[in-house]
């Protein structure tokens, strides 16, 4: 179980304090696929960052599973149980795939475990355990191969920052069977993820909506999902803009 | 042939010979040949004027190997020893060169290796070659080899060079000649720590019409050492070059890398790509959120980008 207690989180921009997240307090119980929505820039990739440790709160309490981990290191909470799919995937010239794949497990995985991890992500495993994360491979790979390292870690917390970001449409009821795979053997542990899309907030126990820094919303799906669409926080955005 | 265990221990590194190799062979230490064999296509014959080696390989020998590796162990020792390689037309052949030396002692140690390539039509060759040095002596581990290739009509050499661990100082220097259609691949790591000093010269001429050379440096400077990688090619037909110069830098590390293309024919299509810098703090944060600590994830980055 993940707790954050009035998380607040402020950068400096041109000597002034810009506050990111106000005072966010959110409970991610086990057993529950929670998603994170809202507008853009409303703090939720920031959100995420903190969970692991990326970023540190300016105040608040950040525990899991009991234990405040708001002091720790990102090593530590990843070995507590923390796995975090960004959602910009990181480039490494000469690491494989089947290496990332083997640091993420912690264990000396086969190519055919590594092979499972890939099919989950509808990657044909045998063209990419020996392929260089590099930047021969697209966004797109590059994104499933970011998810098929979370899949590969099986922690009690699995975050992922905006999963369809490059994806394309093809790709995309894959992955939406992927988190309702994680789901049903979700058991003593938990999975939040930040998502736009309406068919990943169709999957979700729970939808928190962020809105400028502030938790706006926090519910059960059935009661959150229809305030949400059509409406709300697409809609406000438009107008900030104009 | 007798070797003692510090010597069978550069031979490991440098060839990953745990044993007499098969096929033909020469095992120099310090400065004397412990071990020879040549076989039916590939002579190995000593040298009158200078130190070093002839090595002649028949036309249309296939799958067949040459290990000359070389290790030093006295305090003190300098050579220099020339090896000339004379391939047939039609070969396919893989050469294993390389040098370990191992300085407890208090004077430098240098062992210069002069390599000279002369390939046949429709020939293949793959040369690697890795450089190695132990020891904490004072005395300096030097290296400083020289290359030269000569590539006949179709033919190909896949040269790989490596020098990760104890070097002191290293002035390389490669040329090579390429008639048409024949083709030179180099790959080129490195890694210098402590207050080592590298440099790396290429000097490529693209002679002949459809010849293609691509070579490409991975490097990491750590500590206080410092890099040169000079990388020239010069076009003198239509011709296909690429350079890569593809540099971390960690610590107080120092790396210059110089490009220089010359086309002297309009249909010479040459490339340089150069890019030096620290690792990436995004890929330490990804490592670490697979439960790496920073130095276990910066291992890891290194390993990878220098395999």
């Amino acid at each position: 179980m993940l707790e954050l207690q009035h998380i607040s989180f402020e950068v400096p921009e041109n000597d002034v304090s810009h506050e990111i997240l106000r005072d966010v307090s959110l409970t991610v119980p086990d057993g529950r696929l929670v998603v994170i929505t809202g507008p853009n820039g409303g703090g939720k990739s920031t959100l995420a960052r903190l969970i692991m440790g990326i970023e540190r709160p300016t105040s608040g309490t950040i525990s899991f599973n009991g234990q405040d981990i708001t002091n720790l290191s990102i090593t530590e909470r990843a070995r507590l149980g923390i796995s975090f799919a960004l959602q910009q995937p990181v480039r490494f010239k000469g690491l494989q795939v089947l290496d990332l794949l083997r640091l993420a497990s912690g264990r000396d995985i086969t190519p055919s475990d590594a092979c499972e991890y890939l099919s989950a992500v509808g990657l044909c495993a045998r063209d990419y355990i020996n392929r260089e994360v590099n930047a021969s491979l697209s966004g797109g790979e590059l994104k499933r191969i970011e998810i098929a390292t979370v899949l590969a870690r099986g922690t009690a917390l699995s975050i992922f920052d905006e999963p369809e970001a490059g994806i394309d449409l093809w790709s995309f009821q894959n992955l939406i069977e992927v988190f309702q795979g994680m789901r049903e053997n979700i058991r003593d542990s938990a999975i939040v993820i930040i998502s736009h899309q309406e068919r990943i907030l169709n999957i979700a126990d729970e939808i928190v909506v962020l809105r400028d820094g502030e938790l706006a919303m926090q519910g059960p799906r059935d009661e959150i999902l229809p305030r949400l669409t059509g409406t709300a926080s697409a809609l406000q955005s438009c107008r900030r803009i104009s | 042939m007798k070797l003692d265990s510090i010597q069978k221990q550069l031979l490991a590194e440098i060839a990953d010979l745990h044993s007499i190799p098969e096929g033909a062979y020469n095992i120099r230490s310090n400065s004397q040949s412990v071990g020879r064999v040549s076989t039916a296509n590939i002579e190995i014959t000593s040298k009158t004027d200078v130190s070093g080696m002839d090595i002649r390989i028949k036309p249309g020998t296939k799958r067949q190997s040459v290990h000359i590796p070389v290790v030093l162990t006295e305090s003190g020792l300098s050579e220099v020893v020339y090896n000339d390689f004379f391939i047939g037309e039609d070969c396919d052949v893989v050469i294993i060169a390389g040098c370990g030396i191992d300085n407890c002692g208090k004077a430098d140690s240098e062992h210069d290796g002069i390599h000279r390539f002369w390939v046949g039509k429709n020939s293949k060759v793959k040369y690697v070659e890795k450089h190695y040095g132990s020891g904490d002596g004072e005395g300096k581990r030097i290296l400083n080899p020289g290359t030269e290739v000569y590539l006949d009509e179709n033919s190909t050499m896949e040269m790989e060079m490596a020098q990760i661990k104890g070097v002191d100082d290293t002035d390389r220097k490669t040329i090579a000649e390429l008639a048409a259609g024949a083709k030179l691949v180099v790959r080129e790591r490195l890694m210098t720590h402590g207050s080592q000093r590298a440099l790396s010269a290429y000097d490529v001429r693209l002679n002949g019409a459809g010849a293609s050379a691509d070579v490409v440096s991975r490097s990491v400077a750590r500590d206080n050492s410092y890099q040169r990688f000079d990388a020239k090619i010069v076009g003198n037909a239509p011709c296909n070059g690429h350079t890569e110069c593809d540099s971390i830098i960690m610590d107080n590390g120092r790396i210059l890398a110089v490009p220089g293309l010359e086309a002297n024919d309009v249909d010479a299509a040459l490339v340089h790509e150069a890019a030096i810098g620290k690792i990436a703090g995004e890929q330490l944060t990804k490592l670490m959120t697979l439960g790496l600590t920073e130095q276990e994830a910066e291992e890891q980055i290194i390993n990878g980008f220098l395999k």
